[in-house]
């Protein structure tokens, strides 16, 4: 609890030097405003953006637009790299090809991709899915195969004598017994999906569909710098709502069952 | 119906006969060839409960690995009521020195893997099954707990229950306490016999302590390295239920030990 206050207070802090600096503060004779807000809006104008564009639906349904693409970028990234990491950790030739060609493409930030993407399929919802798929894949392969290396041989020896067939301990031991480095890996996957899909939706825009990315991309065009920090507030909050939701109850299970809890 | 086929299952013991016929083992290194069995012959009898000592390196391990199905001799066989094994078996478990326990799983998730392998039983009549041996290892009060939240020795307990779940005809253990203290040990020698005396199965228990295999096997087979060779066996026609502590035992002890010495001293010449 008390290190619930210290986060809010230290968060409160920040709004507020923020406000005082940007002339929110004047009516309390605090009114230092160093820069125009045309460069460093004010949070109240900040505030007034999100709030009015929530009420009127544009940032729901973009954030919609956003995460439909997130999402199914993101699992056709998993269910490539699991498979392919599992591959990769089990025969050789696998991993001394597709292993390095994952190694070296994890190394390339996925809006490099974004050129091609343009140029393979257009202003398309492919081209955003494929910048999206690019920067899972390889995190997701490399990190599934690192954990299925890491499982003590034992495992298997011992499911082996209790009579399971290469295909069953593949699946109920080598898979599970791998799980904390899989699940880790699927979170640097997500967020790298998450880092990948917001260059591209800056970079290219879409008919089909306008993300929040976009929002940010033609808050700059337009002058509007409100536009751009309010949508790089909605772009932290999904980052971290998702690392809230998504991951920590997963992550504090294994950590449970497999007794790796640091606190 | 149920709960005469649960009978069934429980108190039913099978039991095998293993015979290890001339096995020869190698292992080529990047520093040359080990041979660790030399021409190793033995017969195991239907609920025998045989001991394997032996110093380091004699290849004790190896020809349990052997029998488990794990690894295969380069000449000679090893058979089961005289069928050649060709790999690991519902009819042989193995309990390894470490404890080898999944820890994704809790303790009667780890009994139960073993059981699910095992066609012909419900998935109600499984869980039956675990808590029977989970309770016959002194271990159903921790049921749900998880893996870590053991000591190494209630570990090994749930290791002994999960080997002996699916009800092998054969129990294979390769040093399985050398990890736990002394007071703990003793616990779990009272365990295995008792397990022994109920379930009569055929039992193959690796260990350094000839101590530890006079207290447990009906016979002690002493194994020598360089290259691993059966040397000489004992009968151990000690009353059971036995105690370390026990003076003929010590004393048979050293018998064993002062013959073991013999042979490592003469091999290191
Ligand atoms: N996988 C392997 N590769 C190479 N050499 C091996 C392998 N396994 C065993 N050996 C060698 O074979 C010999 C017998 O090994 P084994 O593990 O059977 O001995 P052990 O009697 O069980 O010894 P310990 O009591 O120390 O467990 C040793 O010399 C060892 O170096
Ligand atoms: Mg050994």
């Amino acid at each position: 609890m008390k290190r619930v206050l210290i986060t809010l207070f230290f968060f409160v802090l920040l709004i507020i030097i923020w406000a005082g600096l940007t002339g929110d503060l004047a009516a309390i004779g605090l009114d230092i405003s160093l820069w125009s807000p045309y460069v460093l809006p004010p949070p109240s104008t900040v505030g007034h953006y999100l709030w009015d564009n929530t009420v009127n639906g544009k940032i729901p349904l973009s954030m919609l637009i956003t995460l439909r693409r997130l999402l199914i970028g993101y699992i056709i990234g998993l269910v490539l790299g699991v498979p392919l990491g599992m591959l990769a950790a089990r025969f050789r030739c696998i991993n001394d090809t597709l292993g390095m060609l994952a190694l070296g493409l994890q190394a390339l930030p996925s809006v490099c991709w974004v050129p091609l993407a343009c140029i393979w399929f257009g202003q398309t919802e492919a081209a955003l899915l494929f910048v999206v798929i690019m920067g899972t894949l390889w995190s997701v392969l490399l990190s599934t195969q690192n954990g299925m290396k890491n499982v003590p041989p034992i495992y298997a020896r011992a499911a082996r004598t209790m009579g399971s067939s290469p295909l069953h301990t593949l699946i109920f031991v080598t898979l599970p017994a791998s799980a904390p480095f899989v699940v880790s890996g699927m979170k640097q996957g997500w967020a790298f999906a998450w880092r990948s899909l917001m260059a591209a939706e800056i970079y290219v825009s879409v008919v089909s569909g306008f993300g929040i990315g976009q929002y940010l991309h033609y808050g700059r065009e337009l002058q509007r710098m409100y536009q751009v920090i309010g949508i790089m507030f909605i772009i932290i909050a999904v980052g971290l709502l998702a690392d809230k939701i998504l991951f920590s109850p997963i992550e504090s299970w294994l950590h449970r069952r497999w007794g790796t809890d640091k606190e | 119906m149920t709960q005469e086929k649960l009978h069934q299952e429980i108190h039913n013991f099978p039991t095998a006969k293993l015979s290890i016929e001339h096995v020869c083992k190698d292992f080529v290194t990047s520093r040359g060839t080990v041979r660790a069995l030399d021409n190793v012959s033995l017969t195991i009898n239907e609920g025998e409960f045989v001991c394997f000592v032996g110093p380091s390196g004699c290849g004790k391990s190896t020809l349990l690995n052997i029998i488990a199905g794990l690894e295969k001799p380069d000449s000679g066989m090893a058979l089961i009521d005289g069928t050649p094994i060709t790999g690991p078996g519902r009819d042989r478990m193995v309990m390894f020195q470490e404890h080898a326990l999944f820890p994704w799983l809790d303790v009667i998730g780890n009994v139960m893997f073993g059981l699910k392998q095992k066609p012909n039983l419900t998935d109600k009549e499984r869980l039956e099954v675990a808590k029977y041996y989970l309770y016959l290892v002194k271990m159903d009060r921790f049921a749900h707990a998880n893996i870590h939240e053991l000591s190494g020795g209630m570990r090994q307990r749930v290791a002994l229950a999960r080997s002996l779940a699916p009800n092998p005809k054969i129990l294979l253990m390769d040093e399985p306490f050398s990890a736990l203290d002394a007071m703990t040990r003793e616990r779990l020698y009272g365990d295995i016999q008792d397990v022994w005396e109920k379930r009569r199965k055929t039992i193959v228990f690796v260990t350094h302590n000839v101590r530890e295999a006079v207290c447990l096997g009906s016979r002690v087979v002493l194994f020598s390295p360089h290259p691993g060779r059966v040397r000489e066996e004992f009968p151990v026609y000690l009353a059971r239920p036995r105690n370390i502590n026990n003076h003929d035992l010590a004393d048979l002890s050293q018998s064993i030990t002062s013959a073991l010495k013999g042979y490592t001293a003469s091999e290191s010449d």
